[in-house]
This record gives C-alpha cells, sequence and structure tokens, in this order.
C-alpha cells in the first residue's frame, strides 16, 4: 500500500481540468459537434393519470423542419427494466409531464414549435398527487433502498417510552426538493450501424452504458457513452434519465445524430426528485439525558410506476445508543412521478427529523444539546454490533463548539435581539454511511516519462478527477503534473458511478492499486519503460469482498447562527459551521468545496426550497428556477467547514471516505434548531418560509410590533 | 423599418405552416465579424452555441432565472436567452471564450481556478462574464440594493455587494463563498 | 415559439402604423426580458414583433415643468444609476435595484417593466386553465396556489399580483405616462396606468392595442428626496415580493405634512395605500398613527386561504418604513444579510 511517500493526497492541488471550465472550452454533453445534428424535442403529459386517446402530429409535422414525431405509436419498444426509461411503449400516462411524445426537427426553433402542435387527446382519470398523514393507500415495502428491511424493531420501544422520565413525541414533515443541477439533462446520439454513441450528462458512463444497451438489445461493447464533463447531478443523473433514450430512438428514427437537452420545466417532471417525508420521531430518555427509547416512523411516497423506498428511517440504526428501538416506513404509490437520489437519500431527510428531536429532548432535559449528543454516544453500532471503522461525532462536535464559540451560549430561547433581528444558534449531528463498489482501473507508463490512469470514472463537480491524479501521483511516486487521468468515459475500464459518497474511494481503490502494480512492473522490468509503454490492471472486487466487517460512517457536526425578523418573517444565516471526520482529505481545496457545497443546499432545504405538488392538475407547480428558489449568492453568508484527521485503516488505500454528502446531512436541523433558540417557536415543516414564521409570530416572543 | 403588408405577418403563419423568417445580422463576437441568416426566433445564446461553435456561455434555464448565460453585449452583462438573435444587429458580444488574453487568462478566470469559485463549471462562463460586467459597473459607481446610501457614487465592493450583484448567477453546486473571494481578489 | 416577421422601428410613428396593419399579431419589443420568456413559454406569440429599443427614447432628462421625464427605452440599469434620480427619488432607484437581477436589469427597459406579466404560475403555463390567458377558462389559483397572489382587490376571476418593482415606486411617486397611439399622445397617470382584474383578467392595463409607453414622468415632489423602497422575498436577491413598500415622507414637528405609499405584491396592480395617505396627512407622525394608517388601508384587504400572512407583513413594511423614513434611520434598504 501507499502510505510512505512525500504526498500530494490532502494538498489543495488546484482542478486539473480547470482552466478547461473556466475558458469556455470544457465540453457538456450537448456540445459535441456532429454533422448534420437533429433537434429533439420531448412533449410532455398534460394530465397526471390516465389513458392516450390520439395523437394527432398532422400540425407538427406540417412545420418546415420537422422530420418526425415520435410516439407509442411508432417508437419501436424497448426493453430494459426502468419504466421510467421505457418511453412510448404504451397508451398509460401514470404522471403529468410524463414523455408522450417527441418531435425531432432541423432546428431546435422548429422542434419547439412543433412540439406544441402535437395533439394528445387523453382519457384523464381521477388521480392523486398529495402525500398526507396516514394515507389510506399507505404500505410497508419489503425493503427501502437500497436493500435495507422497511422495519427494524429493538427492545419494547412503547414500554420504554411509558417508562421514561422524559419524552419527546413530534412530526416533522419535508417538501419534495428537486436537485437541478445547473447543466439540463443531455443527450446527443450519434448510431453507427449498429453502434451507437451517446455524449451524455450522466453520474456514470458504464452505468449509462449498461442500461442503453439493455434498452435496445445491444451488447455493451456496441455502446458507447462519453462525460467527460457534467454540469452538476446530486443523484439526479446517477440512474440514467429518459433523455438519454431519446436521443437514441431519435436518432435511429431519422437516420442522423440527434440530440435532447430537457428544458427546466420538463426537468421537474422526469429527472427524478427526493420524495416529500412525513416523520414522527419518539425520543424516551431519563433524568440524565440518556435516552431509553428511539422510534422513527417514516411516511413517503412513490409511484404508480415502480417502487422507490428512500431509506429515511435509516440513521435512526445507528446514530445514538437506545435500548429500545423501532424504525419504520411507509409508502404511498401516487399519481407522480417516481422519486429519485437526491444527495444524501436517507441520510439528509432523516437526520433533519432524528437531529430536530434530539434538540427538542435536549430543551426537555434541560441539557446542552451538544452533551445530550456525548451521553447517548454509542460505543458499537447499535444494530449490527459491529465496531465502528471510526466514530469521531464527539470531536467534531467538541472542536466545532470550539471554533464556533458555543461556550456559554444561552439556552433559553427567543430572548436575544439586535435590532430587528432575533438572534439564536443551533447545532446538529451528521452522518454518512462510508461504502465502495467494486472498480477497474488501468495505469500505463510511457517512454516520455508520463502517466495515464484510465477508469469510466465521473466528475460532476466533485473534484474526482483532481483527487485521482493525486492518488496516483503518489501511488506512483511522480508529481501530478506528469499524471493524466483520463475518466468520463465507458469505453475506459468499467467503474461505478458518482453516488453514495462512493466514488473516489471506489475509484482511488482501483487507481491506487493499479499504479502500485505498475510500479511493480516498472521495478522489474529495472525503472525502465519500454518503448511502446508498460501498463497495469486492477480489479477491486475481490477487495471488497473480503472487506471486514466493520460500521464505516463519516461523521459530523453543524452549527448554525440564524437571524430571524419576526415582523416580516425573514431569515437570515449569518454564520453556518461544519466540521466532518471523513478519513482523510485527499484535496484540501475541492473537498472544502464539498462541504460548503452541501451545507449550502442543507440551508437551502431548510429556509428556501421546496417542489409544490399540483393538486388539481399533477405534477409541480413551481417547476423553474424563478419560483423553486435554490440559493443565490446573497443567501449564503459565513460559511465554512473544517474537519478532524482521521487515521481509519478498515477502508480502502487511501484512507479516505466519501464527502459529497455528509455536507447536506444535519444542516437543516441546526437552523431549525437555531430558530428555535431564536424565537422560541419550533417550526417542524420544512422550509422555514416568511409566511411561516408570520403566521405564527403571535407565539414569538418580543415582537415588537 | 419594413413594414409587411397587411395580413402577412401573423393570421397566414397560424393557418398554413410556411418557412420562418430569417434575417440577416451582423454581429462582432469575440472581436470577429460574423454575417449570418438567423432565424427571427432565435436566441443569441443558441447562435452562439448551434451556429458559431462558441459553447462557453451555457443554457440552465433559458428564462433568464439561472444566469448561466451570461455575456457581455456592448459591454454591458445580459442573459442570452432571453436576447433574440435578430435584435444584436452591429453590437459587440464577448463571451468567456473572448475573455481569455491570447493564451493569459483573464484575472478573474485564474483567480476561480486559485479560489476554486466552481465545482461543475456549468456556471462558470457565467459567474465570469458577470463579474467582468459588474465590476465595470461598480467602477462607474453604480449602486446596488444592498448599498448603504443610494447617493454614494463610489460604493466598496466588499463581501456583501459582491454577493447581491451576483445574485443573477445561480450555482448550485455552492461554491458562493469562493466566486465572493475570486471577484474581491481581483477587484482589489 | 411562432414565427413571426421582425421589424425595427426608427420612430414611434412607424412602430405605431406597423402595429395598426397587424393589430391582432404585432407586439412591441423591449428589452425583452418578459416578452420572450413568455413567447418561449407560448404564452405570447406574436405574429409581427416590433422592435421598439431604438427609439429615441433613451435619456432620463429634466422635465419642462420640473421633475424627470425619463424616456421608456431607458434601461432600468441605467434608470437606477441616475444621479437625479438617486438625489431626489431614491424610492425608485432602490425600487429597481431590488428587482430582478443585475443582467436583466441591463436589458430591461422601463416601457418593458410596467408591461410585464403576472408571475403566477398558472398563467406561465399553457396547459393549464388561466382567465388571464384564455378569457373564461377559469383561474384555479383562487382555489389553488396562491400562497404568493393579491390580498387587495382581486376579483373570483383571477388572483394575481402585478410583479414589477418599479411600477410600485412609480404608482407611489405619482408618475405619468406619456402613450402614442393611433389617436396621437396621451397621458395617463399613476396609479391609473393598471387596472384591477375584475371580469377582464386578461387586460392588465388601460392601453388600447398598439399604444405605445414612450416615456414617464416624475412630478417635482420635494419628499420623494426622503423615500425609500423596502422588498420581503423568499430568497435575499432575485426574487419576486411577497410584499414590497414603496413611502415617501414629509414629518415635521411630529407631524406628517405629506406622504406617498404604495404596496406590491399585494394585488393586480401597483398598490396606491390612498386610505393610508389620506389618514396620515396632518396628524402626527407616531408609531400609532402609522399602525392606524395601515390599518386603515388593510382594512379592505380579503386574504385568501393561504396568504394571509400577507396582510401582517404589509402592516409592518407600511409601519416600518414610515418609522424609518421619520427617524432617519435603517437605511437597509434591501433588509439583506446583516
Amino acid at each position: 500500500m501507499t502510505t510512505d511517500i512525500e504526498r500530494v493526497t490532502g494538498t489543495a492541488l488546484d482542478r486539473v481540468e480547470g482552466r478547461d471550465k473556466v475558458t469556455g472550452l470544457a465540453r457538456y454533453a450537448y456540445e459535441y459537434p456532429a454533422d448534420d445534428i437533429a433537434y429533439v424535442v420531448p412533449v410532455p403529459a398534460a394530465i397526471a393519470r390516465g389513458t392516450i386517446t390520439g395523437i394527432d402530429p398532422g400540425d407538427a409535422l406540417a412545420v418546415p423542419g420537422v422530420l418526425t414525431v415520435l410516439s407509442f405509436r411508432n417508437a419501436p419498444p424497448l426493453a430494459g427494466n426502468d419504466p421510467e426509461l421505457r418511453i412510448f411503449s404504451s397508451d398509460r400516462v401514470s404522471y403529468r409531464g410524463q414523455m408522450v411524445a417527441a418531435v425531432v426537427a432541423d432546428t431546435l426553433e422548429a422542434a419547439a414549435e412543433a412540439a406544441r402542435l402535437v395533439h394528445v387527446g387523453y382519457d384523464a382519470e381521477p388521480h392523486d398527487v398529495l402525500l398526507r398523514p396516514d394515507h389510506p393507500e399507505a404500505y410497508v415495502p419489503e425493503k427501502v433502498n437500497p436493500s435495507f428491511p422497511a422495519v427494524s424493531e429493538q427492545g419494547d420501544v412503547e414500554a420504554a417510552l411509558g417508562d421514561a422520565a422524559v419524552t419527546v413525541d413530534t412530526t416533522y414533515t419535508t417538501p419534495a426538493y428537486h436537485n437541478n443541477a445547473m447543466e439540463p439533462h443531455a443527450t446527443l446520439a450519434v448510431w453507427s450501424g449498429d453502434r451507437l454513441t451517446a455524449y451524455d450528462s450522466n453520474q456514470g458512463s458504464s452505468t449509462a452504458r449498461d442500461m442503453l444497451a439493455a434498452a435496445f438489445g445491444l451488447e455493451p461493447g456496441q455502446v458507447r457513452v462519453v462525460s467527460p464533463h457534467v454540469g452538476g447531478g446530486f443523484g439526479s443523473k446517477g440512474t440514467p434519465r429518459p433523455q438519454i433514450v431519446l436521443a437514441a430512438l431519435a436518432a435511429r428514427a431519422v437516420g442522423r445524430p440527434a440530440k435532447v437537452a430537457l428544458t427546466r420545466q420538463h426537468m421537474f417532471a422526469v429527472t427524478g426528485y427526493r420524495t416529500p417525508s412525513i416523520q414522527r420521531v419518539r425520543l424516551g430518555a431519563d433524568a440524565s439525558g440518556r435516552m431509553t427509547a428511539l422510534a422513527h416512523e417514516v411516511e413517503e411516497q412513490t409511484s404508480t410506476l415502480k417502487e422507490f423506498a428512500e431509506q429515511t428511517a435509516v440513521p435512526s440504526r445507528m446514530m445514538y445508543a437506545a435500548p429500545n428501538r423501532l424504525t419504520t416506513h411507509r409508502v404511498v404509490a401516487l399519481d407522480v412521478a417516481t422519486p429519485s437520489w437526491m444527495r444524501a437519500p436517507g441520510e439528509c431527510p432523516g437526520m433533519y427529523a432524528l437531529e430536530s428531536a434530539m434538540d427538542e429532548l435536549a430543551v426537555a432535559c434541560g441539557l446542552d444539546p451538544i452533551e445530550l449528543r456525548v451521553r447517548n454516544e454509542p460505543e458499537e453500532d447499535p444494530e449490527s454490533g459491529l465496531p465502528w471503522s471510526s466514530r469521531n461525532v464527539v470531536a467534531c462536535l467538541r472542536e466545532g463548539a470550539a471554533w464556533f464559540g458555543w461556550a456559554g451560549r444561552d439556552p433559553a430561547p427567543g430572548v436575544r435581539r439586535d435590532g430587528r433581528w432575533l438572534v439564536g444558534t443551533g447545532v446538529a449531528a451528521s452522518t454518512y454511511p462510508a461504502r465502495r463498489r467494486p472498480s477497474e482501473a488501468t495505469a500505463r507508463a510511457t517512454a516520455d516519462g508520463r502517466f495515464t490512469v484510465r477508469i469510466a470514472a465521473a466528475d460532476i463537480g466533485t473534484g474526482s478527477r483532481t483527487a485521482l491524479t493525486q492518488i496516483a501521483a503518489d501511488a506512483l511516486g511522480v508529481p501530478p503534473e506528469r499524471v493524466d487521468v483520463r475518466i468520463g468515459d465507458s469505453a475506459l475500464p468499467t467503474a461505478s458511478l458518482a453516488g453514495g459518497s462512493m466514488g473516489t474511494a471506489s475509484w482511488g481503490s482501483a487507481v491506487a492499486m493499479a499504479c502500485v502494480r505498475l510500479r511493480e512492473r516498472l521495478d522489474g522490468a529495472g525503472g525502465e519503460v519500454p518503448e511502446d509503454g508498460i501498463e497495469a490492471r486492477y480489479d477491486t472486487a475481490d477487495d471488497i469482498k473480503a472487506d471486514a466487517a466493520y460500521a464505516r460512517h463519516a461523521f459530523g457536526a453543524q452549527f448554525a447562527e440564524v437571524r430571524v425578523d419576526p415582523g416580516t418573517g425573514e431569515i437570515r444565516v449569518p454564520r453556518l459551521l461544519g466540521v466532518f471526520a471523513a478519513g482523510r482529505i485527499i484535496n484540501a481545496k475541492t473537498a472544502r468545496s464539498q462541504f460548503i457545497g452541501g451545507m449550502t443546499m442543507g440551508l437551502a432545504m431548510a429556509l428556501l426550497e421546496e417542489s409544490v405538488p399540483d393538486a388539481e392538475f399533477g405534477g409541480f407547480l413551481n417547476h423553474d428556477l424563478a419560483q423553486y428558489h435554490v440559493p443565490a449568492n446573497a443567501d449564503v453568508a459565513n460559511i465554512d467547514a473544517r474537519w478532524i484527521e482521521e487515521d481509519d485503516p478498515h477502508l480502502n488505500p487511501m484512507g479516505s471516505k466519501g464527502i459529497g454528502e455528509i455536507g447536506i446531512v444535519g444542516t437543516a436541523a441546526a437552523i431549525g434548531n437555531a430558530v428555535h433558540h431564536a424565537t422560541g417557536v419550533r417550526f417542524r415543516d420544512l422550509p422555514i418560509r416568511p409566511d411561516r414564521v408570520l403566521d405564527r409570530a403571535p407565539q414569538i416572543g418580543g415582537r415588537n410590533l | 423599418m419594413d413594414v409587411p403588408s397587411k395580413g402577412t405577418a401573423g393570421g397566414a403563419q397560424r393557418t398554413a405552416a410556411r418557412p420562418p423568417a430569417r434575417t440577416d445580422v451582423t454581429v462582432s463576437v469575440n472581436g470577429a465579424v460574423e454575417r449570418i441568416k438567423v432565424d427571427n426566433r432565435a436566441s443569441l445564446l443558441d447562435v452562439l452555441r448551434e451556429r458559431l461553435g462558441l459553447t462557453g456561455a451555457k443554457k440552465g434555464c433559458d428564462h433568464g432565472q439561472c444566469g448561466a448565460c451570461t455575456v457581455l453585449l456592448d459591454g454591458r452583462r445580459v442573459n442570452a436567452c432571453l436576447i433574440l438573435a435578430v435584435t444584436v444587429d452591429q453590437a459587440e458580444v464577448v463571451t468567456v471564450e473572448g475573455l481569455t488574453d491570447g493564451t493569459r487568462l483573464h484575472p478573474l478566470q485564474a483567480a476561480f481556478i486559485e479560489r476554486d469559485a466552481f465545482q461543475c463549471g456549468y456556471c462558470t462562463p457565467g459567474q465570469l462574464c458577470s463579474a467582468v460586467g459588474m465590476l465595470a459597473e461598480a467602477a462607474k459607481g453604480r449602486a446596488s440594493a444592498v448599498t448603504a446610501d443610494l447617493a454614494d457614487d463610489a460604493p466598496v465592493l466588499d463581501e456583501a455587494e459582491i454577493r447581491e450583484r451576483m445574485s443573477g448567477n445561480l450555482c448550485r453546486c455552492g461554491a458562493y463563498p469562493n466566486i465572493v473571494a475570486a471577484i474581491g481578489e481581483v477587484a482589489g | 415559439m411562432r414565427p413571426f416577421t421582425f421589424v425595427r422601428a426608427i420612430d414611434a410613428d412607424q412602430a405605431v402604423a406597423g402595429y395598426a396593419r397587424e393589430p391582432e399579431w404585432a407586439m412591441y419589443l423591449g428589452g425583452g426580458t418578459n416578452l420572450v420568456d413568455l413567447m418561449r413559454l407560448g404564452v405570447a406569440e406574436p405574429g409581427l414583433l416590433i422592435d421598439v429599443t431604438r427609439l429615441p427614447y433613451d435619456r432620463v432628462e429634466e422635465a419642462p415643468g420640473g421633475g424627470l421625464r425619463i424616456g421608456a427605452a431607458v434601461r432600468n440599469s441605467d434608470l437606477a444609476a441616475d444621479p437625479a434620480v438617486r438625489r431626489d427619488y431614491p424610492v425608485l432607484a432602490a425600487a429597481l435595484l431590488a428587482g430582478a437581477s443585475g443582467q436583466l436589469r441591463n436589458q430591461a427597459t422601463v416601457g418593458g417593466n410596467l408591461l410585464q406579466r403576472t408571475r403566477c404560475g398558472y398563467f406561465q403555463d399553457v396547459t393549464k386553465p388561466c382567465n388571464k390567458r384564455r378569457s373564461g377558462s377559469g383561474c384555479p389559483a383562487v382555489e389553488g396556489d396562491h400562497r404568493n397572489l393579491a390580498i387587495l382587490g382581486h376579483s373570483e376571476h383571477c388572483v394575481a399580483t402585478h410583479p414589477s418593482d418599479m411600477a410600485v415606486a412609480l404608482t407611489a411617486l405619482g408618475a405619468t405616462v406619456h402613450v402614442r397611439g393611433r389617436a396621437g399622445e396621451r397621458i395617463v397617470p399613476m396609479p391609473g396606468l393598471h387596472r384591477l382584474p375584475g371580469d377582464e383578467p386578461d387586460r392588465d392595463t388601460v392601453l388600447d392595442p398598439g399604444d405605445l409607453i414612450t416615456a414617464v414622468e416624475l412630478p417635482p415632489l420635494e419628499l420623494a428626496a426622503r423615500s425609500r423602497y423596502r422588498k420581503v422575498r423568499e430568497r435575499a436577491s432575485f426574487a419576486f415580493a411577497l410584499v414590497s413598500v414603496a413611502a415617501a415622507l414629509d414629518a415635521e414637528d411630529g407631524a406628517v405634512r405629506d406622504c406617498r405609499i404604495a404596496l406590491g405584491g399585494v394585488a393586480h396592480v401597483p398598490w396606491r395605500a390612498e386610505a393610508a395617505e389620506e389618514e396620515l396627512r396632518g396628524g402626527p407622525a407616531t408609531d400609532d398613527a402609522f399602525r392606524a394608517a395601515a390599518d386603515a388601508e388593510l382594512a379592505a384587504a380579503r386574504p385568501l386561504r393561504d396568504n394571509g400572512y400577507k396582510v401582517p407583513l404589509a402592516r409592518e413594511l407600511i409601519v416600518r418604513t414610515l418609522a424609518e423614513l421619520r427617524d432617519g434611520t435603517g437605511a437597509d434598504a434591501s433588509g439583506g444579510t446583516p
């Protein structure tokens, strides 16, 4: 293993593709050149549930430049096991915005015009798109994502709650959230005979290739997916989305390269979203704050097309010690698009509820919220009994408290005023699993003294290309300038996708070991690189199978200061500090950006973002960036991320834990807890909008007008 | 102004499809004069990206809600997605590709790399063009919504000012603090 | 977008005459920051687009009787930066700077800003009913999503709000709008340009088809030198108002000599708070009097199921803004980041 050399790992290397990105030369999917490209614009369903009774493409076809109109009437059947991707396969409409047709034309202008002229007749059926408490159709799924049991029980929660000296019984709700990567989902598809190349915006080119091959009945070797630069994903480009299939269908139909970029509005329908959730949390503790019972019961939604059951209560299975424990998930299949992955699925919404409830318990116990968490620190994973590979949540809380200036905090809520602002502070813990998946990589030395590393990894903005360059440089014992990392292409050695904060751990393992092998070969060759180069390959599948049994998680602590104007309902977050323990940090610069980016999304989760379902017509109402408020620059003030170096030998060759998701975990709870500290009012429904503050303003102490 | 004869402009097109109206436009893009015939409906953004091969300016929303398409039009930052290409006849457009002086990066480009002011990079060209335009506005003494005294014709570009003035450029990766730092460094 | 003919007008007569030849399909194009957006959504479908940005209306100059004459083609950012506006009508500069983004303000014109359409989500989605878009099709917002919509002056047919910040300031200042129509020039006062929805919500303003706004004139108004704009929105920047207030106050020796108040985000029009002004004039400049004035104005409010919060919010903004003007404090125009 590679632990002994002067390391670039851990340093703040600039992004290796930085120059391409600031000069506009970095190409994203829609931007690849090809001869005679046709433009594709999909037609979204205008009902939430029902049957298509007719598709009249006449007016659309009459638009000059229109080549064809695709729909279930003429599109070839697609294979594959994801009903969201088998577009145009039937006359059924399962949610508003589902693709029911598409126009292919010579120009974007013609395709967009004609798409509105495709007349689709519907036989609409009554629909239900609203998740609500105790929905009559709620059921317990067989498992929650990715493969956890839906229900877990230890001890006797009801009895323990009955006996507890202090209890908290609260319900929190989170709305639907959309990933809203800046780059819309886009694909340029080029057929050459029965071979297909897709320039596509995704989080894993190997995964996208396998899906495309399955959809079109091809061998994986007949398909190539190229995605060197991806304009963000946050989960929404992990599972391939319908635009990649549509582009390929269209290109084959017209015998030309064809490309599609979803409109921002249409992204709200067909690119996935985080399910809304209704979460009841019950905590019981003895007089000293030691928890005796923890119950976390979740209701959330899925679609009629397929089951997607977010693992929202799963973090409550491992976060704190409590001898009696119950976690449950129920889902409701609504007439909606299937929910999908969004940054820290499970942990993000689940820890919002758990960490808010912990704050309520601290108040009920009269304990400092940090101290409460320290008292409930589990020595081993409470559910599995496995030892922690490393667990430094207490260190994060303690160090963070020192950096943030937590000491001496007056716990009394609603008493600090600075002009028109009520001021408060809050804290919450974070966690996210540290996993890795099998991947392959090659490392090659060439006679010019350079090294090329190949792996079908993805850099969706995470900095993975840069991190892998550092990992390879260290493993090879050369400066990073001599290493070229090639990623984002399914023609490269197969890799897992960028998701679950597993990317760098998975790919880095393969890259590090391929480089170690290459070094051994080079040593074997006496250090001389032959004329035609020398290469080594490594597949981590066996290593990962042999990984020892540990509970592997990253941890963190989030601290927020908020200001609430009870007269206007405005909330500002002047300070946000995240402290994380995530193994070894590979790149100090890009890691900080990842943490801060996650925290920023968490800030917005608390205060700004929500996708509002349209009960009457289906779909989401606020389907653009003027109505769905991702944070603007002015929303983010003093935000900082720090970390505690961990030396965890049970992870991977780098000793790293993933960092892409933990930043969003706990942020919303810290902010909500700070809002309570500021106002004395507990807001349990996100986001904490001005109107919600104003509606409860009479309960807020110290209101001056 | 060449006014069409009665009845040809609208009604006819709605009953029978006909080729879209196209117009000759002469526009300077990054210093090069382009003469092109554009579909009247085409945005400046689509003409840059699909016709001129300048894919630096990005399409994030196509409705002026994200700023990824920001370019400089006659020296002012604008959203290229909301500007019909047919209206920019005789104008000067600078895109992110035009910020570089030969191989030398614009100071903002260098600062963005140094400060890690981007992650996925998709909003970055718009952020950079916006920052160039914003600094020019500030240099002219223009106020912002957070300028305490609107009569002050020399507002200081502190962090709050930069944040407010750059709020027309959304960054979903959350690189805002680094964007502010990079711009602040160049603003001096 | 449907195909359209594009022409560029060089003077107003030509523009108006061009429009008259295609009254069914013609539209004037200003900065396009809303019109192009609506064309792409299919909400606006002009067959003839007449670019009026190069008409000679791009100057801000002193009006003959004092006051300022602002050309309709002046860009929002240039108007906000105008030294006379900043000095004599700060409420207008502040309102402009509170709107949209730097990029949009550089492009948007004064005329276009006045004529921008509501951002009600149903209006912007052509696959849903909307009386403003298609008369008689219904208003789903009445029972549906109306959290950000009107509390004053709405009808059963439409509960939309006017989105402009600038227009709220102009309404408070009593600006006049100069219009060139087929019958020549006329002057429309503000308030008075925009209309309440009633049973014709498809009509935003009193203008006739083909009317071209050529200028906006601000009257000489000494108290406007003490004026400000305060806007509350969900995001700290780059978002439409939940509620905003434009106010000017002339108070001396604890008494209100004169005042101007208008509200944004509460109605189909920028809402001049005449009842509040009436209540205040000649009375004491006290917080109690400000509260009473706000209550007098908001007595007419008829909030919908989910937007009752706008009533206390409007009240609070009126009271605070007047108090700040009286005291010369709280220059925090944005309500911004501490």
